[in-house]
């Protein structure tokens, strides 16, 4: 009897030590449930498919638009390019304004919050369901987002609003109101509120959980399985000493941080490609076959399409309305500017980092394909490409870095802790200027914002990936419904405002200074 | 020929040395003075999306601090000396601003503290003293 108790009493710690990880993984579990139930709706609202097609409306939407804007300024994103990158060296930098935001800190500021887990992620699992040609498709978004760019940024600075004490607040919330005021047209308060509370979501889900999941998916990839809320509450923790603690330090490191990860990521997948430059004809190839025959990928031609331009619009946000909030803060005098200096952006983000890493998981063989009939394996749903380990998302992206360098995984998680930290600061700010649009500015009011905010840290990173990718997704595109309908309704304000610009530059009444 | 002298001027103790040294120089010579702050910034440094939105409003505040703190007091005081006075208040890069006055003002001479700085920061990051005797359009006076 004795021995029996002493026994049960040896071994209780040992079960209670076995007990704590399952319970620790039915907290992730109830959390994963309970949030894809109550986000199920929203996301089938916005994925829903046009009738007897399998091809969402959001797509062709985002696509619509870009091809609009492009057309509606004569193919800006080619003809402004030049001028956009004498702006962005401060060719046209008026000395006396030193000391002010410059267009390239803006254009800075605005990529960290787009560089992140969309170019290593993002696309990982774009090429996974639409295979190679799903790339194609990414860049022609990219190519034409940055029409789209131009004319929400160009918006954005010019209705912002200026408050006394100097600061500013701008973004679509702001052009919805004023932009329409100005034209006489009706609803724009409307779409301003309706744009905030999906900007609000969008910074919940994309913004932030997204980041969070990834970052754990990564993490663990490196230092093996633990429960998700671990890593949430320590990356909350940290969120929550950045945004409600006012610590500068963590964030100004991160800022300095992630553009110098984001040239070094780039420079590891151009070294990645030059060691099998043999191949490289080869996966073009791939990627231009696949983006017309879809040639074994699940859904075919319009899955690869979907994937590309998807998590193009994802990744660079185009057409989505943040960025014009990121830009609205510049002191500028034409408002133009920041429109052609942020058109960079999707060329940065999407031409080229999301197209090395597609190339880089393309040309290292992580996609399976038959041997003798050159298509891709499918899993056993049919939904994904069949990969080297079975890796999806951010893992995929590591593998087929590893496959070069094994240390590269290591530089691989630190840049997508930081690239979801950083992320995760912007949208911070962009939700909350949705926020104090919607209930004022003042102290308690954005309190409570930042602290709804970090427990979504520890939600994201408790949850799996399916879930929280689709509302991330489905909040993004939210924003873009509301904010494009306004695009559309005040381009004629962004056209009257390039052809003034474009008139002024030629006369050489807007000279450079150096 | 009219006789002018940049003295490059902040807090330091160095450059209270270089400003008596440059005040008794002008007055020697009847030379015209042009004191000059630059406020170190680089259009190329990263800023969150916060610094971003309040740095109007920064620079304001920076620009007023300067002038109140630094640069009237000396200029008042110099006048009431009765040496020709001037100031400048500039953002950048600190030897290229100083540079681009010197040439503005067309002065001939140029005055600076010497920063103490550990030979090893100086050695990796260069001094500024350092820089501008040998970039300056002028003869340049290092005070210690």
């Amino acid at each position: 009897m004795r021995k029996s108790i002493k026994a049960a009493a040896l071994s209780a710690p040992l079960l209670l030590a076995a007990t704590a990880p399952a319970m620790a993984q039915s907290v992730d579990e109830r959390v994963n449930e309970l949030f894809a139930s109550s986000t199920g709706w929203f996301v089938n609202l916005i994925f829903s498919p046009f009738p007897g097609t399998s091809f969402p409306w959001i797509v062709a939407w985002l696509v619509v638009a870009a091809t609009v804007f492009t057309l509606y300024f004569g193919l800006i994103q080619f003809r402004a390019f030049p001028h956009s990158i004498s702006l962005v060296k401060g060719d046209y930098s008026d000395p006396n304004d030193a000391g002010e935001v410059s267009h390239f800190q803006a254009l800075a500021t605005a990529l960290s919050g787009t560089v992140g887990l969309g170019n290593i992620a993002g696309v990982a699992v774009a090429v996974g369901i639409g295979g190679p040609g799903a790339t194609f498709w990414m860049i022609l978004a990219g190519l034409m987002g940055m029409a789209s760019k131009f004319t929400e940024c160009t918006l954005g600075v010019k209705y912002r609003n200026e408050f006394e004490d100097g600061h500013v607040s701008g973004g679509p919330m702001y052009y919805m109101t004023k932009g329409f005021a100005e034209r006489g047209l009706p609803m724009g308060k409307f779409l301003a509120v309706l744009f905030s509370v999906f900007c609000i979501l969008g910074a919940f889900g994309g913004g932030n959980m997204f980041q969070a999941n990834q970052a754990h998916a990564q993490i663990s990839g490196v230092v093996g399985d633990y429960p998700g809320w671990i890593t949430g509450v320590v990356f909350a923790a940290v969120v929550f000493a950045v945004i409600v603690g006012g610590l500068k330090s963590i964030a100004r490191v991160t800022e300095k941080v992630v553009p110098f990860m984001g040239v070094m990521y780039v420079a590891a997948a151009l070294v990645i490609l030059a060691m099998n430059a043999d191949k490289i004809g080869w996966a073009f190839g791939q990627i231009f076959e696949g983006a017309f025959t879809g040639a074994g990928v699940a859904g075919g031609m319009v899955g690869a399409l979907i994937q590309g331009f998807k998590r193009a619009a994802f990744s660079n946000e185009a057409g989505v309305g943040s960025a014009a909030i990121a830009h609205s803060a510049v002191k500028t005098k034409e408002p133009i500017t920041e429109g052609f200096v942020s058109l960079l952006e999707p060329f940065i983000d999407t031409v080229v980092i999301c197209t090395m890493t597609a190339l880089v998981i393309i040309i290292t063989g992580q996609l399976i394909q038959d041997p003798n009939t050159g298509l891709y394996l499918l899993d056993e749903g049919a939904s994904t490409i069949q990969t080297v380990d079975g890796n999806k998302g951010v893992a995929l992206t590591s593998a087929a870095f590893s496959s070069a360098f094994g240390w590269f995984q290591y530089v691989l998680a630190l840049a997508v802790i930081l690239f979801a930290f950083s992320t995760m600061i912007s949208w911070s700010y962009y939700g909350l200027k949705a926020w104090t649009f919607l209930f004022g500015e003042g102290q308690t009011t954005e309190l409570v914002f930042k602290v709804i905010f970090c427990i979504f840290v520890v939600i994201g990173a408790a949850a799996n990936l399916g879930p929280v990718i689709d509302f991330s997704d489905a909040a993004i595109f939210a924003m873009a419904v509301v904010n494009i309908i306004a695009l559309y309704f005040l381009m004629p304000i962004v056209k009257k405002e390039l052809n003034s610009y474009m008139a002024r530059l030629k006369s050489g009444e807007i000279k450079k200074y150096s | 020929m009219s006789n002018k002298i940049v003295l490059g001027y902040d807090d330091s103790e160095a450059a209270k040395s270089a400003l008596a040294f440059a005040v008794s120089l002008a007055k020697a010579q009847g030379a015209e003075l042009v004191i000059a702050h630059v406020l170190e910034w680089s259009p190329y440094s990263f800023l969150t999306p916060e610094e971003i939105e309040q740095r109007h409003k920064r620079r304001e505040e920076e620009l007023k601090r300067a002038e109140d703190a630094l640069l009237a007091p000396v200029r008042k005081s110099l006048e009431d000396d009765g040496v020709t006075v001037s100031t400048e208040l500039k953002y950048g890069h600190i030897a290229e601003t100083l540079i681009d006055v010197i040439k503005k003002s067309g002065a001939n001479h140029l005055i600076i503290g010497r920063t103490g700085h550990s030979a090893l920061s100086s050695r990796l990051f260069g001094s500024v003293a350092g820089s501008l005797a040998q970039a300056a359009p002028v003869p340049v006076t290092i005070v210690p």
